[in-house]
C-alpha cells in the first residue's frame, strides 16, 4: 500500500483496489496540511469539509464502480483559479475575501475526474513574484530548507507537493512561476502551449503568457493530470479546438535518436557551478539512453527579460483596472470621493510588486512611449519565436538549467527585483513563444537545496516531453528523493 | 468676412443582436437595473471576452451597403480609463486596424444639391453601463445592463458644411442602418448616438480651424440646434478676438447652448494595445459573399432605379427611401397604378404622410393600402374623379368607410362622386349659375378677371364637385367670350 506518499498513478490503482479509500487519504492529507501549515504555509485555504464530502462521494463511485479516472485523488489548486463556493485570493488583500460563483474551467475538468479539492495554495500576489515572498498571507518556505525560498510564483503548489502534502497541484506560469519553483523544490513542473488548457477562470496577470499546468512528482502523474485540465473550452476565445489527447501514451517510448538542443545561452557563465553540473550528468543520462545532443543558437533570446517585463507589465496594468473597488474586492474605508476611493482602494489592496508592474505596464503603454516599448517587446517576442522555430528544425527538445541557480534565502532578493527578474532568464521564452515546458528534478546543490532540468519543446510537444522527462524519471531518482522531515 | 462650417460626425449605432457582443447576457431594452449583467460584463476576475459573430454580420453588412472595404483581418484593442460604469477598467474596440475602412453615404445638401459624404472607418466596440446619480441621494447607483451591448462606432470625413447637411447625413444614415436591419434606430433608448465635430474657417482656407466635440445630439432637432448655436459661438469668438480651444462640449436643449464638458488637457490618454484575450478578427471571402447574397436592394441603388425608370425628382426618391416600408409600399403602389409614378410619390409623400403623421402610425399600419391608393389615383388618371374629389375619397378610405383593392370605387359609386361626363348636363349648369349670378357676370365683362374664377367656384358648387374643372372653365369662357 503506497499510502499517503504514493505518486497519483500508485493512489489511483490503491483506491481502485480499496487498499485505501478517499475519506482515509483525505484524512491523512488534511491532518498533514495541517502540521506542516505553521513550517511552510503552503495555504492560504484549506476546505476539510468540503473535501471529505467530495472523497466520500469518490468512494461511493469506486464502490460502484463508475468512478472517473481521478476518483478520490486529492489535490490542491492555485489560489489563482476559481473555485466556486470556495474563496480565491489571489495572494492580495486585494481579494482577500472573494468567492467566486463559478469554477475556472481547469478546475472542472479535474473536479469531473473525481479529485477531491483540498484547499488553495499561497502564491505570489496576483502570481507576480519567483521568490512566494509577496504574498498578502506571507511568504511560503521550501520544504528543503525553510530558510530558502521555494520559488514562485505558484511556490505554495510547489511546497504542498514536494512536502507530500497533496500528490498533485495545479500552478500558472506566465514567466516560469510552474518551472521554477518546481526546480527549487525538487518536483515536476509542467507548462503546456499556450491555449491547450483554457485560462477561464484564470485571473489574469499576462493574457497572452498565463499558461495554468501542474505539479506532481512524476512526469507520469503530470501527464495523467494534464489529461483532466486540457482541452477546449469556447469561453476562452484564445483556447485551442484540437481534439482531445492521452498526453501519457507516449511515456514508454524508447529516447533513442532523440535529438537534444543545447542553445548556449542555457551554458553560459552565468550558470552556478552545482547547477551546470547537474545538468551535465543529466545529459550523460540521456545519451546513455540513447539520445544525441547537438549545440543550438537562440540568437535572442537573452533580451527575454526585458521584452517579458514589458509586454507582461503592460497587460498586468489593464488587467489589474478591474480591481476599482466599485463591485467587489477590497475598498478603503474612508475617501471623499471617486477618484479617492480608487487611489485610496488600490494603494491599500495591492502589495508593492503588483504596484510596480501596474506602474510599468502603464508607462510603456502611454503615449509616446508605446512604439518604444510595447511595440518594440512585440516585435522582439516574434524575433525570439523565430529562434525557436529553427532551433526545432534541428532538435525534438532542446534542453538546459530551468534556472542559473538553486533556491535562495527569503529576503536575499526582496529589495534587487531585477535581480530576481533574471533568475528567470531562461523559462520566459516558452511563455513568450506559447511553447511548452517541463521541469524535473535533476540534482542538489552543495546546500542540499534541488536542481532541475528544463525540457523544452515545440508546440503541443507535452507527450513527447513528459516521455523524456519520464524515461529519465525511470533511470534516476532524484524525484523520489524527500525533504528531511517528510516521509 | 464670410466664414465656412466644417462638419464630421461620429454615430454609435447599437447593433441589433439578440445577445451581447462578448458575453451570452441578452441586451433588450428597460430590463431590471442588472438583470442583464453576465460575469463578463460584470469583469469579475477571470472571466474572458468571447466574440458574438452576429456582431461582425452587421458590421460586414454595412461595410458592403456603403461600399467600404471590409478588413479580412481587424484587431480588437482596449481603451483603458477608469469609470465607475466600465467595470474592466478599459472597453473593448478597435483601434488600429478596424473592421470597416471607407465608403461613402450620397445625401441631399439643401444647399450644394446632391454630393457625398465619406466615411473614415467603421469600428466594432462594446457599450459602457450607465451611471445613476439621481435615484440614490449622496451616491451614485451602477447598471450595468448595456455594458457590453454592440455597437459600431461610424465615423466621417469632415465633409458636410452646414448643420442641415450634418442632419441630411444623419438621418440618410438612420435610414440605412435599419435598411440592413443592423440597428433598430430608436434614439430614445440609445441606439442611435451622433457626436458632432464641428470647426469653423474663413472661406477660402486650405486648413481646417479648431474643433469642438458635441456630445448629446440625440435627436435630429438637437443635432441641427446644437450646430448652429456653436457655429454661432466659435464664429462670435473668433471675431471678438480670441481663439476656440478644443474641447468635448455637451448640448443642453433647454437652454439651447452648447457647454464645455472637458478640454483636450484634461484628455486622457487611453494607452490603446491589442487585446490579448482575442486573436484577430479574421474574416473570410466566404462570409462576405454569403452577407452579400442576404443584402436588400439598397436605398441609393433603389433611388437610381426610380429616378430612371420614373423620372421621380432626386428629393422625392430620397424621400421614398426614408424605410423599407415606405419604399415597398410606394414601388407596389406605382406599379399598381400605371401611368404617373410621380403622381403617386406626390400622393405617398403629401396625403398619405399626413395622414400618418396626424395618426401617428407606422406606414406598415396604414390604413390604405398601396393597392387601394393606387385604385384611387387610377380613377384619377381615367377621369372617373378630380384631384379633388379624390382627397375627399382618399379621406374616406382612411376612415374606414370601405377597404379592399376597390375601396375607391366602392365609395366613389356609393357617395356618386363620378365626375359628369355629359357636356349638355354641364353647359345646364352654367347656363343656370350665369343667370343666377348676373352681377358676377357683370363685373366680369366690366373687366374684373378674378371674377372668372368666382364663378367657376359657383358651378362646381352647384355640381357638386362633380363637374371636371377644366371642362366647366372651356365652357365658361366660350359662353361668356
Amino acid at each position: 500500500m503506497p499510502g499517503i506518499d504514493g505518486t497519483v498513478a500508485e493512489l489511483v490503482a490503491a483506491l481502485r483496489a480499496k487498499e485505501i479509500s478517499s475519506v482515509e487519504l483525505t484524512r491523512a492529507v488534511l491532518g498533514r496540511i495541517e502540521a506542516a501549515q505553521p513550517a511552510i504555509n503552503a495555504f492560504i485555504s484549506v476546505d476539510a469539509e468540503g473535501a471529505l464530502a467530495q472523497a466520500t462521494a469518490a468512494d461511493a463511485a469506486l464502490a460502484r464502480g463508475d468512478a472517473p479516472g481521478l476518483a478520490g485523488i486529492p489535490i490542491a489548486h492555485k489560489d489563482v483559479l476559481m473555485t466556486a463556493g470556495l474563496r480565491t485570493t489571489c495572494g492580495s488583500r486585494m481579494l482577500a475575501d472573494f468567492v467566486a460563483p463559478y469554477d475556472a474551467h481547469v478546475v472542472t475538468g479535474l473536479r469531473e475526474a473525481g479529485t477531491v479539492l483540498v484547499g488553495k495554495t499561497n502564491m505570489d500576489e496576483f502570481a507576480m513574484g519567483s521568490s512566494n515572498e509577496s504574498s498578502y498571507f506571507g511568504p511560503v518556505r521550501n520544504p528543503w530548507n525553510p530558510a530558502y525560498v521555494p520559488g514562485g510564483s505558484s511556490g505554495g503548489s510547489a511546497a504542498a507537493v514536494a512536502a507530500r502534502l497533496v500528490p498533485a497541484a495545479s500552478g500558472t506560469d506566465t514567466g516560469g512561476s510552474i518551472r521554477q519553483p518546481a526546480s527549487f523544490t525538487g518536483i515536476c513542473g509542467m507548462k503546456p502551449t499556450y491555449g491547450v488548457c483554457s485560462r477561464y477562470g484564470l485571473v489574469a496577470y499576462a493574457s497572452s503568457l498565463d499558461t495554468p499546468g501542474v505539479f506532481a512528482r512524476t512526469a507520469q502523474d503530470c501527464g495523467l493530470i494534464l489529461n483532466a485540465m486540457a482541452g477546449h473550452d469556447r469561453r476562452d476565445a484564445t483556447s485551442l479546438a484540437r481534439p482531445r489527447e492521452d498526453y501519457t501514451r507516449d511515456l514508454a517510448q524508447p529516447l533513442a535518436g532523440l535529438r537534444i538542443g543545447l542553445p548556449s545561452a542555457y551554458f553560459d557563465d552565468g550558470v552556478d557551478a552545482d547547477v551546470a553540473h547537474a545538468v551535465d550528468d543529466a545529459l550523460r543520462a540521456f545519451r546513455a539512453l540513447g539520445a544525441t545532443t547537438v549545440a543550438v543558437e537562440l540568437p535572442n533570446v537573452g533580451l527575454s527579460v526585458p521584452v517579458y517585463y514589458v509586454l507582461a507589465s503592460a497587460e498586468a496594468s489593464s488587467n489589474l483596472s478591474r480591481f476599482d473597488g466599485v463591485r467587489y474586492g477590497h475598498r478603503a474605508a474612508h475617501y471623499t470621493d471617486l477618484v479617492d476611493m480608487y487611489k485610496k482602494s488600490r494603494a491599500e489592496g495591492f502589495g508593492a510588486e503588483v504596484k510596480r508592474r501596474i506602474l510599468t505596464g502603464t508607462y510603456v503603454l502611454s503615449h509616446g512611449y508605446y512604439d518604444a516599448y510595447y511595440l518594440k517587446a512585440q516585435k522582439v517576442r516574434r524575433l525570439i519565436a523565430g529562434d525557436f522555430a529553427r532551433a526545432y528544425a534541428q532538435c525534438d527538445v532542446l534542453m538546459g538549467p530551468v534556472t542559473p541557480g538553486t533556491a535562495y534565502r527569503l529576503g536575499e532578493k526582496i529589495d534587487d527585483p531585477v535581480q530576481m527578474y533574471l533568475g528567470d532568464i531562461f523559462t520566459i521564452a516558452g511563455n513568450l513563444t506559447g511553447t511548452p515546458g517541463i521541469s524535473v528534478p535533476c540534482g542538489f546543490d552543495q546546500r542540499g537545496l534541488p536542481i532541475g532540468l528544463l525540457i523544452q519543446g515545440p508546440a503541443f510537444a507535452e507527450a513527447k516531453l513528459l516521455n523524456v522527462a519520464h524515461r529519465f524519471q525511470q533511470a534516476t531518482d532524484w524525484h523520489a528523493r524527500a525533504p528531511q522531515g517528510v516521509a | 468676412m464670410t466664414w465656412e462650417t466644417v462638419i464630421g460626425l461620429e454615430t454609435h449605432a447599437q447593433l441589433s443582436t439578440a445577445a451581447k457582443i462578448f458575453s451570452g447576457a441578452s441586451t433588450a431594452f428597460g430590463a431590471a437595473p442588472n438583470s442583464q449583467a453576465a460575469a463578463v460584463d460584470l469583469a469579475l476576475p477571470g472571466v474572458l471576452p468571447v466574440l458574438n459573430r452576429g456582431a461582425v454580420e452587421r458590421a460586414i453588412r454595412f461595410g458592403l451597403a456603403v461600399g467600404a472595404t471590409i478588413h479580412r483581418r481587424s484587431v480588437f484593442a482596449r481603451k483603458n480609463y477608469f469609470y465607475p460604469d466600465l467595470p474592466k477598467g478599459y472597453q473593448i474596440s478597435q483601434f488600429e486596424i478596424p473592421v470597416v475602412v471607407g465608403g461613402s453615404i450620397g445625401i441631399l445638401s439643401p444647399s450644394r444639391g446632391e454630393m457625398r459624404v465619406n466615411l473614415t472607418r467603421a469600428h466594432l466596440e462594446e457599450d459602457a453601463g450607465k451611471s445613476l446619480h439621481e435615484d440614490f441621494h449622496g451616491m451614485s447607483g451602477i447598471d450595468l445592463n448595456r455594458a457590453g451591448t454592440p455597437l459600431l462606432e461610424i465615423v466621417t470625413e469632415p465633409d458636410m458644411r452646414s448643420a442641415d447637411e450634418a442632419v441630411a447625413y444623419a438621418r440618410a444614415l438612420h435610414a440605412l442602418v435599419r435598411w440592413i436591419g443592423i440597428c433598430d434606430g430608436n434614439m430614445q433608448e440609445g441606439s442611435f448616438r451622433c457626436d458632432a465635430n464641428v470647426s469653423v474657417r474663413r472661406t477660402g482656407a486650405t486648413t481646417l480651424g479648431t474643433r469642438c466635440e458635441i456630445k448629446n445630439l440625440n435627436s435630429f432637432r438637437f443635432m441641427q440646434e446644437a450646430i448652429d448655436h456653436e457655429v454661432r459661438r466659435q464664429i462670435e469668438l473668433i471675431e471678438d478676438g480670441g481663439t476656440v480651444v478644443q474641447e468635448t462640449r455637451l448640448y443642453d436643449p433647454d437652454r439651447r447652448e452648447t457647454r464645455s464638458m472637458r478640454s483636450k488637457e484634461d484628455a486622457q490618454d487611453y494607452r490603446y494595445f491589442p487585446d490579448p484575450d482575442l486573436p484577430p478578427l479574421m474574416i473570410d471571402e466566404a462570409w462576405i459573399d454569403r452577407v452579400r447574397g442576404e443584402m436588400p436592394e439598397l436605398p441609393e441603388a433603389m433611388q437610381a432605379r426610380w429616378r430612371t425608370a420614373y423620372a421621380l425628382p432626386a428629393a422625392d426618391a430620397q424621400a421614398l427611401t426614408a424605410s423599407r416600408e415606405l419604399a415597398a409600399y410606394f414601388e407596389v403602389a406605382a406599379r399598381t397604378a400605371g401611368g404617373e409614378a410621380r403622381i403617386v410619390a406626390n400622393w405617398v409623400l403629401g396625403d398619405l404622410a399626413a395622414a400618418l403623421n396626424r395618426g401617428g402610425v407606422e406606414i406598415a399600419h396604414a390604413a390604405v393600402s398601396a393597392n387601394a391608393l393606387a385604385g384611387l389615383i387610377r380613377r384619377i388618371g381615367d377621369g372617373t374623379i378630380s384631384g379633388r374629389i379624390a382627397k375627399d375619397v382618399f379621406e374616406a378610405m382612411w376612415q374606414g368607410e370601405a377597404t379592399g383593392d376597390d375601396a375607391a370605387d366602392v365609395i366613389i359609386a356609393r357617395k356618386g362622386l363620378r365626375q359628369i361626363a355629359d357636356v349638355g348636363a354641364i353647359e345646364k349648369i352654367v347656363d343656370d349659375a350665369l343667370a343666377a349670378n348676373a352681377a358676377i357676370v357683370a363685373e366680369y365683362k366690366a373687366g374684373k378677371e378674378k371674377a372668372f374664377n368666382s364663378l367657376v367656384g359657383k358651378v362646381m358648387a352647384a355640381s357638386k364637385g362633380k363637374a371636371n374643372p377644366a371642362q366647366v372653365n372651356a365652357i365658361l369662357k366660350q359662353k361668356l367670350g
